[in-house]
């Protein structure tokens, strides 16, 4: 390929080709970080020093403003392995399995501080930190499927095979996602029902509304830092295994 | 630092998890991908990435 095709490349290249996504994709990391660190400074701040306590809970409403967006994330992150899965199983794409790949473990580390989070929340408000009711019982299995799919690609020596299993895990587990959203519709629970996303409007007033807004942008600018620097990660690990696996072939000839 | 109430431990170990556990994380994801960006730069410099037919 010489310099004028590579000008000409289009935007599916850029994106399919291990080290072109590499090359462009690493300028968004420092803008990715600065993000970051400054939604997570205004979110403290706004948690700890603008935000009153609550009428009911007093100072522990401050826990929902790690508990809901790891709760969040839990499910963001498996719809982002989900829309990738389809690209491996869909389109082949080089970069879907990369994606899926690095995605797992933030999603597992997300989902154990929600459920973390949520029993440290219900001890003072409930009473106990952990009660197996359809919310949290569902966030649990889903904490399993993360495991499960981490150690499903560590099983296989080849990645390429092991992306198309993982895929079709993937997508098999992603019936848990409708079964978290809406467990609390479905069964007698400990927990609210939906108080933000509402027909008639959130049932918070903006005060607790806009911490709860800017943590959930400031943990999900950090998973996007992450998976990104997973993503270069996993590119420079397949160029190792598939260097080193020349250079072995060489020294056997 | 704001009065937590009588609840404060509960708030102060929830936080301190989360930074703990973002903390490693941040820190495994950037050892790791220094760990293979160094192996890559040393098989690069063995020549492993040249063809064996053209040494």
């Amino acid at each position: 390929m010489n310099v004028e095709n590579t000008s000409k490349q289009s935007w599916w290249t850029r994106i399919a080709h291990p080290g072109q996504f590499v090359a462009w994709s690493r300028r968004l990391l420092v803008p990715l970080w600065i993000a970051t660190a400054a939604l997570f400074v205004l979110g403290l701040w706004l948690a700890f020093f603008a935000s009153p306590e609550d009428y009911q809970m007093g100072d522990t409403v401050r826990i929902m403003y790690v508990h809901v967006p790891t709760a969040w994330l839990s499910q963001f992150v498996y719809g982002v392995m989900s829309v990738s899965a389809i690209g491996t199983l869909v389109w082949r794409h080089p970069m879907a399995d990369v994606s899926m790949k690095a995605a797992a473990p933030l999603g597992a580390t997300f989902t154990a501080l929600a459920l973390y989070t949520g029993a440290l929340w219900g001890r003072p408000t409930w009473g106990t930190f952990w009660e197996w009711d359809g919310r949290m019982t569902s966030t649990l299995v889903l904490l399993l499927i993360y495991f499960g799919i981490v150690a499903l690609w560590r099983a296989f020596d080849d990645q390429l095979r092991a992306a198309r299993i993982v895929a079709v895990f993937t997508l098999v587990g992603a019936v848990n996602i409708p079964i978290i959203k809406f467990s609390v519709d479905w069964w007698a629970t400990l927990h609210q029902p939906a108080s933000v996303f509402r027909l008639d409007g959130p049932t918070m007033p903006g005060s607790i509304l806009t911490p709860l807004f800017v943590m959930v942008f400031a943990f999900t600018a950090l998973f996007l830092t992450l998976h990104l620097i997973g993503m270069h990660t996993e590119v420079r690990r397949r160029r190792v295994m598939s260097l080193e696996r020349r250079l072995a072939q060489r020294g056997a000839a | 630092m704001i009065d937590l109430g009588p609840h404060a431990v509960y708030i102060v170990w929830a936080y301190l998890g989360v930074a703990v556990a973002i903390a490693a994380l941040i820190g495994f994801k950037l050892v790791e991908s220094r760990r293979l960006s160094a192996r890559l730069a040393a098989l690069e410099t063995a020549g492993a990435d040249r063809s064996a037919t053209h040494p």
